[in-house]
């Protein structure tokens, strides 16, 4: 497996990591996603990496670094499902992924999104103000 | 004639045994092990049968060699014996004296073997201390090897007892920190905080630091540290009690937080509850004076 899939989901692309990640495949993914913002115009981006058991500091960048480039590109991206050792050694490392939205796991990672899509729905002038869910 | 001390020491013992053995228990009594009443005369008696059949057993197959197989028994028992000791809060002097007390009775009886034969005495004198020491200091370094596993065995559970989690409404967790944060304790709560934020599904934890006694900057880099472990799992933390003297030693020393603080933990836990969208109500007006 030489690429990791990116799913589209409304305005949301979506990226689950299921293998153990190593440099080329991080590289591979940012240049995907990148490109795949840009194609579908997506607003959010969903990294769900509930199965990844190992980073280094390697991987850890990688992820400041897609999600500084979706922000760029004026995409936000959440982290779901972070294991929590995991977390303790990112901050070890002293990557505390600032700046990118964190969450417990895919669904709340989705409602984070979900409100801020709706947010730029109701920015853009839809005058619905009473049904905001 | 001329024999060595080994030998001359296991025929002291072996025809002089019941002397010996009642010398051995009368100075035991003397130097005052039984008045603390940890231990009973008739356990005391046991004991020291039993180290001294062993004792003349090993003496019998490897000599003055403390090292070999036969004395595997006798070393045994003298350890269990010293373990229980420590246990009971005996004293180092009492424990060593266990051993050391053999000592007289096992001279006055080789005087009684030897009579005039000076050579005999000397050897079997010398052979004594050495094998009696030996064991002397097995039976410490049983007695300070228990004493260290009974304290370290303290410390694990100081660290375990003071790093609960608890769980104050759905998704809202506290962890009331006590005492003071190093990198081990540090360690520890990261880990059973982050345990209970997947078990828990938390959005929200609340530190609660009124039971730490000082802030300095390494403890608020800890404080930091296990803030952004949290972050990353999704959850949100508040730090709640903060002292007013460690307030004023934070800002002095120029250490910030930069997380969300508040004074008390239920200012923090109101804080908490809001951002859940929950809300705390009275049923109905407190009538003046009655409480239910």
């Amino acid at each position: 497996m030489d690429r990791i899939p990116i799913l589209k989901l409304g305005g949301v692309l979506i990226v689950t990591i299921q293998v153990d990640m190593h440099d080329r495949l991080a590289l591979a993914l940012e240049e995907d996603l990148t490109a795949m913002v840009v194609r579908t115009g997506a607003r959010g981006v969903l990294l769900e990496i509930s199965a990844l058991e190992i980073v280094d500091s390697f991987i850890g960048r990688m992820l400041v670094s897609i999600a500084a480039v979706s922000r760029v590109l004026d995409a936000e991206t959440v982290v779901a499902g972070m294991r929590p050792a995991v977390a303790i050694t990112l901050v070890e490392l002293g990557l505390e992924l600032t700046g990118i939205r964190t969450a417990l796991n895919v669904e709340r990672g989705m409602a984070i999104l979900q409100a801020r899509l709706s947010e730029d729905d109701e920015d853009h002038g839809s005058a619905r103000d009473d049904d905001e869910d | 004639m001329t024999m060595d001390g080994a030998e001359v020491l296991l025929r002291t013992v072996t025809e002089d045994a019941t002397a010996i053995l009642d010398e051995w228990i009368a100075a035991l009594r003397q130097s005052g092990t039984l008045q603390s009443g940890r231990i009973r005369e008739a356990e005391l008696r046991t004991q020291a049968e039993a180290v001294f059949t062993q004792f003349r057993e090993a003496l019998s197959s490897d000599g003055l060699d403390t090292t070999a197989k036969g004395f595997a028994p006798v070393l045994d028992t003298l350890g269990d014996a010293s373990r229980s000791r420590a246990l009971q809060g005996f004293t180092p002097t009492d424990t060593a004296n266990f051993v050391l007390a053999l000592k007289e009775p096992i001279f006055a009886a080789l005087r009684r073997t030897c009579g005039l034969d000076a050579s005999g005495l000397a050897a079997g004198v010398s052979a004594t201390g050495a094998v009696l020491d030996r064991l002397s200091l097995h039976t410490m370094e049983v007695y300070m090897a228990s004493r260290e596993a009974v304290i370290g065995r303290q410390g694990q559970e100081i660290t375990e007892l003071s790093t609960p989690v608890v769980r104050l409404w759905d998704g809202i967790l506290a962890l009331p920190l006590i005492g003071t944060l190093d990198s081990a304790r540090t360690g520890v709560v990261m880990e059973t905080l982050l345990q209970a934020i997947v078990e828990e599904e938390a959005e929200i934890a609340i530190i609660d630091i009124t039971g730490v006694p000082t802030v300095d900057t390494l403890v608020a880099q800890h404080l930091l540290k296990t803030v952004a472990a949290a972050r990353l799992m999704g959850a949100d933390c508040i730090v709640s009690g903060i002292r007013p003297q460690i307030a004023q030693t934070m800002v002095h020393l120029g250490v910030e937080l930069n997380v969300v603080s508040k004074a008390t933990m239920a200012d923090a836990f109101a804080v908490a509850l809001r951002r859940t969208g929950r809300k705390v109500v009275r049923r109905q007006a407190a009538p003046d004076g009655e409480r239910r």
